[in-house]
């Protein structure tokens, strides 16, 4: 009933290949928009911000840049944790080196140091395809996060390899430290993944995006109908790298401020954020936020939820959550095994037909 | 957006009702503490979290709280993880009354509240690790790590090794290897000992094992083949006990082998068994349950039946509790500093601070704690937030542990000048200016 599209008439290209074509969608991601950029500010506190909405706007944006190299391009990467470092490390170069860089163009740069680390490492994936790529992959993760204990010019050498973000500005506005105010650290984040989100979408349903699918569906096929695995292939590594630098960098400067390449971007990191994809659906936008979602503040809800509802301590709350943790993925997993955006739209579908199903 | 404003009030009147009627009810001192009972160092973290949560217990049982006022420790679940530190953080520093103090227990988490703890205004005490050069007071103003820091301890193992071999001057030529954790914990006394080795004429050579350190073969491999005359481990959780093992079974002998103080608690050295006696440790207090201090904990808490850990009764005393304890006694010295200055016993973050930099507990106030000769006595100043830097080195006879040499003072000639270098760099990419402490 809510969701039927009957009535809505296209009547020009444009308005067929809009991104969202059912009026419904655009309301309610208008929604979601005004709820997350004037709504989210008024109730919104360190604890929030710092614990809930800038970690999952983060890891949304990792998770964005994986699902293009995985979910679309179909090439498996392990190498997450490492690029995530990359973006950090670099954002922290930029930030030393030129203190008076608008955080902007460090994010921009940072994301430009990272796609190039990801084009380089994303030269074997013309010869070698699936496990073989991960294990290449793995290789990077160990070996940029080995580098970056390694070599103390990444840190400024300083006497322990930790980084820690000094205070910049984006715009004029404070937004890196716990100086500058949660409510200006939290829209900033946002603004960056919306405008990120959006250029994904974009990219995906375009000429580029569609290559990226033909490669990933069957690779001999689109070589055929002319698709350049070359290019093709280091494009999505390229585009993959930049978000997930600009998230590693993000995660750094907004979000923790001090940051150790292993503890901080170790090789957990990337599965987690595979993990991500996967519960979220890969190949789809929508489904990396919901897997970050689900990964980022799950423990978080059920942490708050068995401590401080059911009184449990806090160490046997943390047991029940790892355990309810992995038997929440597994059901999902067993429930939809294409994630949480095809739940999302088996909902949509069934909704259409609701209250009348014949 | 009328109507999300009054849902976003609402919300708030739903939440804000209970929290006020709750804080109106009574003030209690609020000290979070963040637990590792889990993961791969929770068996480090066990006895720690124990004796800093029995103390405070204890004082809530035995007296009725601090003059009078009840407390309230929070526990907070960090795995030893920076990331569900900085949740824990976040959750806890506005509980009950508001956190006092933050005691990280990790590195990784004291770098990401050292920035935090001067805008929260919420002092943190970094124990003997965390970021070495906040001993400058002038710079780090709400950061504390008496009673001494990794660079400290990294010059008292030197000296102590230099007087085993009968004199600073005879270590010329003698090799001295370093195991460490790669992380920013283990790399703290690098620096340090090339210094030294520079100063002193041996040769010093770093040797990583990466996290968890189950891993060390090739370590150890090497140790063997290039037989150095000292070895410091800069180790935590199951690396100390592996690295123990792994010395035993190439026949190091173990009195040359010193741990730092995170590296010498009954964890590292039982799974060894027999070969780990004469291994050797940092330290800067006692071990073993035998001071008035504990017989009040296991009257009032354990035989009581009030413990919140009741089964840990037979391990109340280990090093690692024994820590825990010792930072719970300073922080209530502290609290109880911070009450006398600002005439107050409903005292916040800020005024905890003032009570740590006037921190001042000598002898005859540790005897009046029931706990003389537990610990070194400690005084802080405004310029010096590392306190009497002092540390001993302690010995497992087999059974237990055993303080086996004096205190030793570090060569200040060469880490002054680090430390003054360290904290003018944080200063300057953070824009401080340093404080004048006259």
């Amino acid at each position: 009933m809510f969701y039927r599209e009957s009535g809505q008439f296209k009547t020009g290209y444009a308005a067929d290949q809009a991104i969202f074509p059912i009026l419904q969608d655009r309301w309610s991601m208008l929604v979601i928009l005004v709820v997350g950029f004037v709504g989210v500010p008024l109730i919104i506190d360190d604890y929030w911000a710092n614990a809930v909405f800038i970690p999952f706007l983060a890891y949304a944006l990792a998770a964005l840049g994986l699902n293009i190299l995985t979910g679309y391009c179909g090439q498996l990467s392990l190498g997450t944790g490492g690029f995530l470092a990359v973006g950090a490390y670099s954002s922290y170069k930029l930030m030393t080196a030129f203190p008076g860089m608008d955080m902007i163009l460090v994010l921009l740069g940072a994301g430009a140091v990272t796609a190039m680390v990801g084009l380089l490492f994303g030269l074997p994936s013309l010869r070698i395809k699936g496990f073989y790529l991960a294990v290449a992959t793995l290789a990077a993760q160990f070996f940029l996060i080995w580098l970056f204990y390694k070599v103390p010019w990444f840190y400024n050498y300083n006497a322990t390899g930790q980084i820690s973000v000094p205070p910049r500005e984006a715009l004029g506005f404070l937004v890196t430290t716990q100086k500058a105010d949660v409510v200006v650290r939290y829209l900033f984040i946002l603004s960056v993944v919306t405008v990120f989100a959006i250029a994904a979408k974009n990219m995906v349903r375009g000429r580029i995006g569609r290559s990226w699918m033909a490669i990933r569906d069957m690779d001999i096929a689109a070589e055929l109908i002319g698709i350049r695995p070359f290019s093709t292939k280091l494009s999505a590594f390229a585009v993959s790298s930049f978000f997930i630098g600009v998230a590693g960098a993000l995660i750094f400067s907004v979000w923790l401020g001090a940051a150790e390449s292993g503890e901080t971007f170790g090789i957990l990191e990337s599965f987690l954020v595979l993990f991500m994809i996967i519960v979220g659906g890969l190949g789809s936008i929508l489904g990396s936020f919901l897997g970050a979602g689900f990964i980022v503040l799950m423990p978080i809800g059920l942490k708050n939820v068995l401590v401080d509802w059911f009184g449990m301590t806090a160490v046997f709350a943390k047991h029940v959550e790892i355990t309810l943790f992995g038997v929440l993925i597994i059901f999902f997993l067993i429930v939809e095994p294409h994630g949480l955006a095809r739940l999302w739209q088996i909902i949509k579908e069934k909704l259409r037909l609701w209250p009348f199903p014949h | 957006m009328k109507l999300r404003t009054w849902i976003a009030t609402a919300a708030a009147a739903v939440v804000a009702i209970p929290l006020a009627v709750g804080s109106a009810s009574a003030y209690e001192l609020t000290v979070p503490s963040m637990d590792y009972r889990t993961g791969p160092y929770a068996p480090n973290g066990i006895p720690f979290a124990n004796g800093w949560t029995d103390y405070w217990t204890m004082l809530n049982e035995r007296d009725g709280g601090i003059n009078g006022v009840k407390i309230k420790v929070v526990p907070c679940e960090t795995a030893y993880n920076t990331k569900q530190g900085v949740e824990c953080y976040e959750k806890t520093k506005k509980e009950g009354s508001g956190a006092l103090v933050y005691q990280p227990l990790s590195t990784g988490i004291t770098y990401q509240l050292i920035p935090k703890a001067s805008v929260d205004q919420i002092p943190i005490h970094s124990m003997g690790y965390g970021r070495t050069s906040a001993a400058n007071g002038k710079v780090f103003k709400w950061v504390f790590n008496f009673p001494a820091t990794y660079w400290s301890q990294a010059s008292a193992l030197v000296k102590y090794i230099g007087e085993k071999e009968g004199g600073m001057d005879k270590l010329k030529g003698k090799k001295i290897y370093l195991v460490y954790h790669n992380s920013a914990y283990g790399k703290e006394p690098i620096r340090t000992l090339q210094e030294l080795a520079k100063k002193h004429g041996f040769t010093y050579q770093g040797l990583a094992v990466d996290h968890p350190g189950q891993e060390q073969k090739a370590t150890w491999l090497k140790i063997r083949r290039e037989k150095p005359d000292w070895i410091l481990m800069w180790g935590w959780g199951v690396m100390n006990q592996v690295a123990i093992k792994e010395a035993a079974s190439i026949r190091f002998p173990m009195d040359r082998f010193i741990g730092v103080w995170w590296s010498g608690s009954e964890n590292d050295v039982k799974p060894a068994g027999a070969a780990a006696k004469g291994y050797l440790s940092g330290a800067f207090h006692q071990p073993g349950a035998n001071f008035p201090v504990h017989k009040d904990i296991i009257k009032h808490l354990y035989d009581a039946g009030k413990a919140p850990h009741p089964d840990f009764k037979d391990r109340v005393g280990e090093v690692l509790y024994n820590r825990g304890l010792v930072a719970a006694m300073w922080a209530s010295e502290a609290v109880r500093k911070a009450m006398e200055i600002h005439k107050t016993k409903e005292i916040t973050g800020a005024m905890m601070r003032d009570g740590y930099e006037a921190l001042d507990v000598d002898e005859a106030r540790l005897k009046e704690l029931g706990a003389e000769g537990l610990t070194i006595p400690v005084k802080i100043t405004c310029e010096n937030h590392e306190g009497p830097r002092k540390v001993a080195v302690q010995q497992w006879d087999g059974k237990e542990w055993k303080i086996v040499s004096n205190f030793y003072e570090p060569d200040m000639d060469v880490i002054q000048p680090l430390i003054d270098e360290d904290s003018q760099k944080f200063a300057k990419e953070n824009n401080i200016t340093p404080r004048d402490c006259k």
